[in-house]
């Protein structure tokens, strides 16, 4: 297989990652007894409905939203734990015709490809508790990558690696020998880390990275994670919850609503000019520290269950700029200037 | 008077390796219709500071010195029976996860007319006139036909504002927050924090807000206490503690937060990790990591609470007698 050499210098036109019209839809309907019984009709969960965006290589594109919003889906389906209902993803667009013959990404996570392409896209889950096998040592944990993608030969290369990887995430090469359970919380997220980072991947999905550790130990993975991008011209889709955090680490911002991306700006502008009415109450909502016992504008409402999502935009019943036309048709992204893409009527129309 | 106090409180854990103790010395004080925050890192013993106030110790962890004053009166070693007297009578509890302090069994309705009965002399119809007030003081719309409904019927955030009536069912003087919003959205959050603010407020009790979360803290608290490997580092008022920190532990802690003002391309980190509870520092327990450790007697002699600007801090940099200016 001959691939044409990889340009050195990253080109915009080019991004590393796109995602174009992502949609998974998941089937919750009762078992098929009940539902000829009693009459229920098929239930369908849409988690993700059309979701798209682009990632440029050595950037970080952040997905905020609040629970059930599909943000985790989006990162499943991008590592190729789900399938797409409809819809998918380019990777590395430059060679994608050459090694994966111009085929949806999702195409090649079944194909003879799936290999080449799992050992460029890596993903760092939410629960360093979870995330690793207890009765596997450290060695093991970080080793299994390498051995299972053929990436070194012998033991003491193995062992070389590995110790390398350590070093590289602020751990002891001597931690090699010992099993998960004798880290904390934060050390464990850094051996999740090293894991990733085996295959020497150029995209990291990190699905909420941080969520389980403490300020302290959080603001030391941050360091962490920025630092390897710098050095290694990693891709990152970060995954959270937390505004604050986002702000620290995202070069790009998407805010997702059951589903659905309701914003998308540079972090600069998102977060100085927000245009939508959703990403504006987020914003609000997020506790001031040093502006003590200034209450803040609590959100009204709360979130729509996603099986039985309100008609037109999802965030009409919510919105104190719903009109008609919100609470019947669905509104798409559009440029709102500024580099923003938003899904609102009230900016399309100038009313807000 | 204070309503609670709570004075030297030392709480174990017998354990087949030795004894371990989880909080060590923890003396603070509320006063009556007072917010106190009590924040701190996972396992730096708020929770069991919470559960020794309720009586909710979970064995084989024991007080093993020091008491609790409830309006002068000790509450620490009361049997089971006298506890539940106080227990929601006096002391309301709200924890962290409200599916799971909520009995799946029962209509919520059902679990306030019981927990009214309980602690208040009044008769089935009172207590659900109470009871529906109740949802409705906590924001529950359409009241009188969610009383009938089971926990699982209602929203995350709906679920909270129950718990929230259930702990405000009997009036409390003082209500044990555990961790409220934490498995909460953002949005939900701040409606939470809202209420309990405004509806303690009202009724004049007494809150500990027990969170990990500094940030909601700043907006509700009066006063906060920092902890740190069992102990308090630093106790203050909230806007004191938030933008004059004393303790370095506190300065760290306040520079690791992102923020959504400055623009740093690093957060300031401190490094290590709180230690394990068999294995605590001699001296203060936070030397080994403190940027300012600067003297011998850090490693050898355990710092009390020391005066510093508006707050206290169990620092040496604050002792007059060693010399330093902080």
């Amino acid at each position: 297989m001959s691939t044409p050499a990889q340009p050195l210098v990253p080109s915009v036109a080019s991004p590393l990652v796109r995602a174009h019209d992502l949609a998974k839809t998941f089937d919750v309907s009762a078992p098929w007894l009940n539902r000829v019984i009693e009459r229920k009709p098929r239930a369908l969960l849409h988690a993700v409905d059309g979701v798209g965006f682009e990632i440029a290589r050595g950037q970080t594109l952040a997905l905020v939203g609040e629970s059930g919003c599909g943000k985790s889906t989006v990162a499943r389906l991008l590592v190729g734990l789900y399938a797409p209902t409809r819809g998918g993803f380019t990777f590395d667009g430059q060679d994608a015709h050459a090694t994966f013959q111009g085929k949806e990404a999702h195409a090649t996570f079944q194909g003879k490809e799936a290999r080449a392409l799992r050992r460029r896209i890596q993903m760092i889950f939410q629960d360093p508790y979870a995330s690793l096998n207890p009765r596997w040592r450290v060695a093991d944990i970080v080793g299994e990558p390498l051995r299972e993608h053929g990436l070194v030969t012998g033991k003491a290369a193995l062992e070389a690696r590995v110790d390398e990887l350590l070093t590289c995430v602020g751990l002891s090469p001597q931690d090699m020998a010992k099993y998960p359970h004798q880290f904390s919380g934060g050390q464990r997220q850094r051996i999740s880390i090293a894991r990733a980072l085996a295959t020497a991947p150029e995209f990291l999905v990190c699905d909420e990275p941080t969520s389980a550790l403490d300020v302290s130990v959080q603001a030391q993975v941050l360091n962490l994670m920025k630092d390897l991008q710098r050095k290694q011209g990693l891709t990152y889709l970060f995954i959270s919850h937390n505004l604050a955090v986002v702000r620290h680490v995202s070069d790009q911002v998407g805010v997702m609503y059951l589903g659905r991306l309701v914003e998308l700006a540079d972090k600069r502008t998102l977060f100085s000019q927000p245009r939508h009415p959703y990403t504006r109450m987020l914003l609000d909502a997020i506790p001031k520290m040093h502006d003590t016992g200034r209450a803040r504008t609590p959100v009204q409402g709360e979130v729509p269950n996603p099986l039985d999502p309100p008609p037109g935009c999802a965030f009409n019943p919510r919105c104190p700029h719903a009109n008609a036309r919100c609470r019947a048709e669905r509104p798409a992204l559009h440029d709102a200037g500024t580099g923003t893409r938003v899904a609102c009527h009230a900016v399309q129309e100038g009313r807000l | 008077m204070a309503l609670l106090e709570v004075q030297n409180l030392v709480v174990e854990f017998p354990t087949r390796r030795g004894v371990l103790r989880a909080l060590d010395g923890v003396s603070f004080a509320i006063a009556p219709g007072e917010i106190l925050g009590v924040v701190g890192e996972s396992g730096a013993g708020k929770s069991l500071t919470g559960a020794s106030i309720i009586g909710l110790l979970e064995p084989p962890g024991r007080i093993a010195a020091g008491q609790i004053l409830l309006e002068g009166e000790r509450i620490d070693h009361l049997s089971h029976a006298q506890l539940r007297r106080i227990r929601g009578r006096r002391i309301g509890a709200i924890f962290q996860d409200p599916l799971t302090s909520l009995n799946p069994l029962y209509t919520v309705g059902q679990q306030l007319v019981e927990t009214i009965q309980t602690h208040l002399p009044v008769s089935a119809a009172e207590a659900r006139q109470r009871a529906v007030q109740l949802l409705k003081d906590t924001g529950i719309p359409a009241a009188e036909q969610r009383i009938g409904h089971y926990p699982h019927q209602f929203s995350g955030g709906m679920r909270q504002r129950v718990v929230i009536a259930l702990a405000l069912a009997a009036e409390p003087q003082l209500i044990v927050a555990d961790e409220p919003t934490t498995a909460l959205d953002v949005s939900i959050q701040a409606q939470i924090i809202q209420l309990l603010k405004s509806i303690c407020k009202t009724r004049g009790a007494a809150v500990m807000l027990i969170t990990h979360d500094m940030g909601v803290i700043a907006e509700t608290c009066d006063r906060v206490a920092v902890m740190y490997a069992g102990r308090i580092a630093e106790i203050g008022p909230v806007h004191a503690v938030i933008n004059h920190p004393a303790h370095p532990y506190t300065v760290g802690l306040m520079a690791a937060i992102p923020d959504m003002e400055s623009e740093r391309d690093a957060l300031y980190q401190i490094d290590g990790a709180m230690p394990r509870l068999d294995a605590i520092p001699q001296g203060c327990a936070f030397n080994p990591r403190c940027p300012r450790g600067f003297q011998a007697r850090c490693r050898t002699e355990r710092p009390g609470l020391i005066a510093a600007g508006a707050t206290q801090a169990a620092c040496w940099l604050h002792d007059p007698a060693s010399g330093v200016t902080a």
